[in-house]
């Protein structure tokens, strides 16, 4: 809502103004988000006339001009304007101005020929960007008056950002009326008296749909000439409420929806046959709108229609074949009230907005609508010309406003602030509320323009809304002191970011819809959870998988010149799931993924530069997982190198996936090298667990080593495995130490080396034990997996 | 004795004129070695008549210590020499750095998200998680916002397709985290249905929430922390009192204002817009919206059958981004959500 102060002011003029007076506004509910001149500071520039113009002697592009300045003899002034015409009258700068930016006006020469001040373009004022020629003043403007003056340039102009339960100030009365309350100072509105009927043109209206539109209120207005020139003063008001002004008739209309708050529509009653009907539509039914837009109409949007065809989208659009325009000389003028659950998210719906659709789907006062349409045909008549027929007027039920109570106590409990009944009885006072009042309690009767006070709550607001939220103290809450739950089980999932961080991984958050191809590449994800409402096509699909964020924050980095890059996030990745919830169809899952891509270690002095490979972010993970232990099983998966990914198995439960990126994503998504990453549930791995304390053997421990040589295909895990069950009970631990394959091996062989670990819980160990104990695990080794003995 | 002082005298300068530890036992063996000039002059005496020998032998003897001690104290003098050498040598240009895995850093928005976190633990709010693929009952029916409600398209929200295509119907991107809130009231009311009175609710619910917006101000994805306090004794000077509190120590300042002024939102009445202004620094005196709040909508309440009448509490949601911004210095919302590691290793 944006308005002209002055206009507000010829309702209610207030003490306060400038800053002082957006507070006040602000404070209240109404929050001014601009506040602004409508012109820049110039002064002494003052209407004048052009009596003649001649040619400069001395420049084939300026004229000589005399000009009527409202005092003295007629001035000689220089213009280079091109439209600058004997009769003219327009704005003259005299000598002594000054302009915006700074510009004196001073006596002088150009090109030889004295010039005693300036004609002005609306551009040199600051008053619009027009600086195509001189600005135009009206005909009747009256000389030598302050220019300032004459187009009000003083005023300034507030935009309000209303929230949607303030429809009753989606107007000057409206927020007038506000303004007074706030103030106290008085308001004043608009007489408004029927007009002197002229004509007997009668057009029915017939209400089909009651609870949709329980009133209307039509007349038709003959012999009007659209074409009449939109006063000065209308039009000014109008563009200071941010409306282009188009044509007389429509200007009126929003002239008056912008003074009362109640969308008018003027149809050429010649394009209409028969009675006016407010009617819900039929599916299927189209209308071609105003703004050229053909939509095909649901069964729940209402429609004004008559006996042919729709006419018009009911406060929302009109017509374009029933619209008025400039040789209409007949019209019915619409004023209605349509609920406000007929009307909302019409507009929305089809993709667009009107200021009627917005103010009628918040509410606009129900008992004003004969007033609106009065006051317009008033306006139509002056302007326009023509005579008005009777007003034909349907009424079905509007709605009711039940009272409500409002308890003093309730007042202190909510708000924590002792208000007493006679504060609040002066505040409803003041709000122009009517009630009645039994000892500390009120029974409130809301008034028709205000459709946001159904409950005891609602009247809380509008006392604290004057009371004013300052004065409520700030208090610290008392209440009974109980300690948290706290799982020392679980991981927080801070913990588990800090120890990602401090392994060089910097977390990032990348958008949770991603592009499609990401989810096929990287994902292998055929049900897709497309947005019906994408912002861009690359952010179209819910993500299942965090890789590709990642991917492309490696991607970015390059481009920056950031050549190594270890990151991480956690977040939800969405699946579609039958069996998923707590909203039904679907399993959000948290997860943990980090990449790693570059060099191993940044690039230092003193160690050999290397890129990073499966076994460094492998260790970052089993670091990050410790105290669980992960087993690293052969698996492949879409986003993966298949020689270089494993699935990630905690206590028999797959948790997640470590790989190098396949080549082929490599090339596609334009990485150098290939990166390594990890995608783990982040539940499952924060599940640690308590440590349990174990008594410890206190007998000596003997070390051996032994190197043997297998297969090069053998997996360490098969072995480990086998080992765990098939060993002699003295070897507590088996670890390997070396891998080796080379000069000295077979080819298609390894070497493993492995330190051996024994010890008994109860006596030292005797040599001979030691050497049992090798010899049996050798043996097997041979037998299991014929393993040589390296020496 | 004149020949005894210049033996010792010449020792002494023999030894200090080696730096070599070799060297001085070998000069050591001609004075002091089986041959060496004392020692023969020791064996010498058994020659001197027995009561010369006496007085011959304690002149000796003290020029042999005299040796003794000048050799003694050129080996301890060698060998401090030799030590210092080795250090000087193995001396290290300590300005190098230090080698291994930098350390990284987490998000900004995680840190302020840690912190108010913990800034609410503290005065015993517990911290809710929630689905972001929500139920439309969730995200707006049950916070007074039916279906057309003109308050729905103060959020424009994000909607999904169904398998065919279709939009599908009663889901969409949760626009607020208020719906953790609503899912957090059910099951705290359903956990204390037993007990006469039901026991405080406090939680604050941060996360991820979508809009369909996207300009240097606005992100389709942003964040939100929202807080609920729900009691029989719960009012709007508590929450003033809350709201300061916590601005002052997010922000570790006294210096700066807090200011409600009255709003709307569907699920709370009344409703306020919270502005703080810093009294210093680069926002001085500049009203910032903070967050909204207000008393939390008797029509929530009663959604998830908590009576109104008897309890009642206040609700308020907040921008961690925002909080952010204000925080590190920070001005434009997309550093955020691009992954730039210039920008991020700003906050290790």
């Amino acid at each position: 809502m944006k308005f002209s102060e002055s206009w507000l002011r010829s309702f209610v003029d207030p003490p306060c103004s400038g800053a002082e007076f957006s507070r006040l506004l602000t404070m209240a509910g109404l929050e001014v988000e601009e506040e602004e001149s409508v012109a820049p500071a110039f002064s002494r520039v003052v209407v004048a006339q052009v009596i003649s113009v001649d040619r400069h002697p001395n420049a084939d592009r300026l004229s000589l001009c005399r000009v009527d300045v409202g005092a003295g003899e007629p001035l000689q002034i220089v213009c280079g304007a091109p439209n600058v015409a004997a009769l003219s009258k327009i704005p003259c700068a005299l000598v002594g101005a000054e302009l915006p930016g700074g510009l004196q006006i001073k006596l002088c020469k150009v090109r030889g020929v004295e010039s005693f001040g300036m004609l002005c373009s609306a551009r040199e004022l600051g008053v619009s960007d027009d600086a195509s020629g001189l600005m135009l003043l009206d005909a009747a403007a009256p000389v030598g008056e302050d220019l300032r003056r004459h187009l009000d340039l003083d005023d300034r102009v507030r935009t309000l950002k209303l929230t949607p339960n303030r429809a009753d100030c989606l107007s000057l009365e409206g927020v007038a009326r506000e303004v007074a309350a706030l103030t106290g100072a008085t308001a004043s509105f608009i007489q408004i008296e029927e007009v002197a009927i002229g004509i007997a043109s009668e057009r029915a209206v017939v209400l089909d749909a009651p609870v949709a539109c329980p009133r209307y209120c039509g007349r038709v207005i003959a012999g009007v000439d659209a074409t009449a020139a939109t006063p000065s003063w209308m039009r000014r008001r109008l563009e200071r409420s941010g409306l282009r002004p188009i044509s007389a008739l429509v200007d009126i209309t929003n002239y008056v929806m912008l003074e009362l708050g109640q969308p008018l529509h003027a149809f050429d009653n010649r394009q209409l046959s028969g009675a006016v009907h407010a009617r819900m539509a039929q599916a299927g039914e189209t209308i071609t709108l105003l703004n050229q837009q053909t939509v095909e109409l649901q069964g729940d949007v209402l429609l004004i229609a008559d006996d042919r065809r729709p006419l018009a989208m009911a406060g929302i659009m009109g017509g374009e074949d029933s619209g008025i325009t400039l040789a209409t000389t007949e019209l019915f003028l619409e004023a209605a009230f349509f609920a406000p659950k007929a009307i909302a998210g019409r507009a929305r719906r089809y993709g667009f907005v009107s200021d009627a659709a917005h103010r009628f789907e918040r509410g606009v006062d129900f008992a004003a609508t004969r007033r609106a349409l009065e006051r317009a045909t008033r306006l139509v008549i002056d302007i326009c010309g023509g005579q008005a027929g009777p007003v034909s007027d349907a009424l079905a039920s509007l709605p009711e406003r039940p009272p409500v109570l409002l308890r003093s106590r309730r007042v202190r409990k909510v708000l924590g602030l002792d208000v007493s009944p006679q504060q609040i009885e002066d505040l409803f006072r003041r709000l122009g509320l009517q009630f009645v009042r039994d000892a500390d309690d009120f029974v409130v009767t809301p008034p028709s323009y205000r459709f946001d006070i159904e409950i005891e709550e609602d009247l809380i607001e509008e006392i604290v809304r004057l009371h004013g939220y300052e004065n409520i103290p700030a208090a610290l809450p008392r209440a009974a002191l109980s300690m948290l739950p706290q799982s020392e089980e679980t991981r927080p999932v801070a913990r588990v970011r800090q120890l990602l961080t401090d392994c060089g991984y910097q977390e990032v958050i990348n958008f949770a819809f991603v592009e499609e191809a990401w989810e096929r590449d990287l994902a292998g994800n055929e049900r897709l959870i497309r947005l019906a409402n994408p912002i861009a096509s690359q952010l179209s699909v819910m993500r299942s998988s965090l890789l590709g964020g990642l991917i492309a924050n490696v991607t970015t980095n390059l481009k920056r010149r950031q050549g190594r890059v270890r990151v991480f996030e956690t977040g939800r990745c969405f699946f579609r799931d039958p069996l998923g919830g707590p909203v039904a169809g679907f399993r959000q899952p948290w997860k943990l993924a980090a990449l790693a891509y570059g060099t191993a270690l940044p690039e230092q002095w003193g160690c050999a530069s290397r890129n990073v490979d499966f076994f460094d972010v492998k260790g970052d993970l089993e670091l990050l997982l410790a105290p669980l232990v992960a087993r690293f099983e052969v698996a492949a998966h879409p986003a993966l190198h298949p020689g270089r990914s494993a699935r990630v198995v905690v206590d028999g439960e797959p948790i997640g996936f470590i790989g190098e990126l396949h080549p082929q994503w490599q090339q596609k998504y334009g990485l150098p090298l290939a990166p390594v990453l990890f995608q783990i549930d982040l539940d499952p791995m924060r599940r640690a667990g308590l440590p349990q304390h174990v008594e410890g053997s206190r007998q000596p421990v003997v070390i051996r080593d032994m190197a043997i040589v297998v297969d090069h295909a053998l997996e360490l895990q098969q072995l480990l495995d086998a080992l765990g069950v098939n060993r002699p009970a003295i070897v507590s631990d088996i670890r390997l130490f070396d891998v080796y394959v080379g000069r000295g091996v077979e080819v298609g062989k390894k070497s493993l080396a492995f330190r051996i670990v024994m010890q008994d819980t109860r006596r030292t160990l005797l040599e001979a034990e030691v050497d049992a104990a090798m010899q049996q695990l050798v043996a097997y080794l041979q037998q299991a997996f014929a393993a040589q003995l390296r020496v | 004795m004149h020949n005894l002082d210049q033996i010792v005298q010449a020792a002494v300068l023999a030894f200090a004129a080696t730096d070599d530890a070799d060297v001085l036992e070998q000069i050591k063996a001609a004075y002091l070695g089986k041959n060496g000039q004392i020692t023969d002059l020791l064996k010498a005496l058994a020659k001197l008549p027995p009561d010369e020998r006496k007085t011959a032998g304690a002149t000796i003897n003290r020029a042999k210590e005299a040796v003794e001690t000048a050799l003694n104290a050129r080996r301890e003098a060698i060998r401090k020499m030799a030590l210092n050498a080795r250090l000087a040598e193995e001396a290290l240009d300590v300005s190098l750095p230090g080698r291994g895995q930098a350390r990284a850093g987490l998000h900004p928005v995680t840190r302020t998200l840690e912190r108010v976190e913990s800034l609410f633990r503290s005065i015993g709010f517990e911290v809710a998680d929630g689905p972001e693929i929500e139920a439309d009952f969730q995200n707006f029916t049950a916070l007074n916002t039916p279906e057309d409600h003109p308050a729905r398209s103060m959020h424009d929200t994000f909607y999904l397709q169904d398998e065919s295509g279709a939009v599908a119907e009663g889901v969409l991107l949760r626009t607020h985290t208020s719906p953790i809130q609503v899912r957090y009231m059910q099951e705290h009311v359903a956990r204390y249905s037993a007990l006469a009175t039901m026991p405080e609710i406090r939680v604050i619910a941060p996360g991820r929430v979508y809009r369909v917006d996207s300009d240097a101000t606005h992100s389709p994805m942003f964040h939100q922390v929202e807080g609920l306090w729900i009691g029989e004794n719960v009012s709007f000077a508590d929450l003033k009192g809350v709201i300061a509190d916590f601005l002052r120590r997010f922000f570790e300042s006294d210096d700066l204002q807090v200011r409600f002024r009255p709003s709307f939102f569907p699920f709370t009445e009344p409703s306020a817009e919270i502005d703080m202004a810093f009294m210093s620094g680069a926002h001085k005196g500049r009203w910032l919206e903070i967050a909204g709040c207000g008393m939390v909508h008797p029509n929530v309440l009663r959604h998830v059958n908590i009576d109104p009448e008897r309890y009642l509490g206040f609700a308020f949601g907040m921008g961690p981004d925002r909080l952010t911004m204000l925080r590190y210095g920070i001005n434009d919302l997309r550093l955020f959500f691009d992954g730039d590691l210039r920008f991020l290793r700003q906050f290790v």
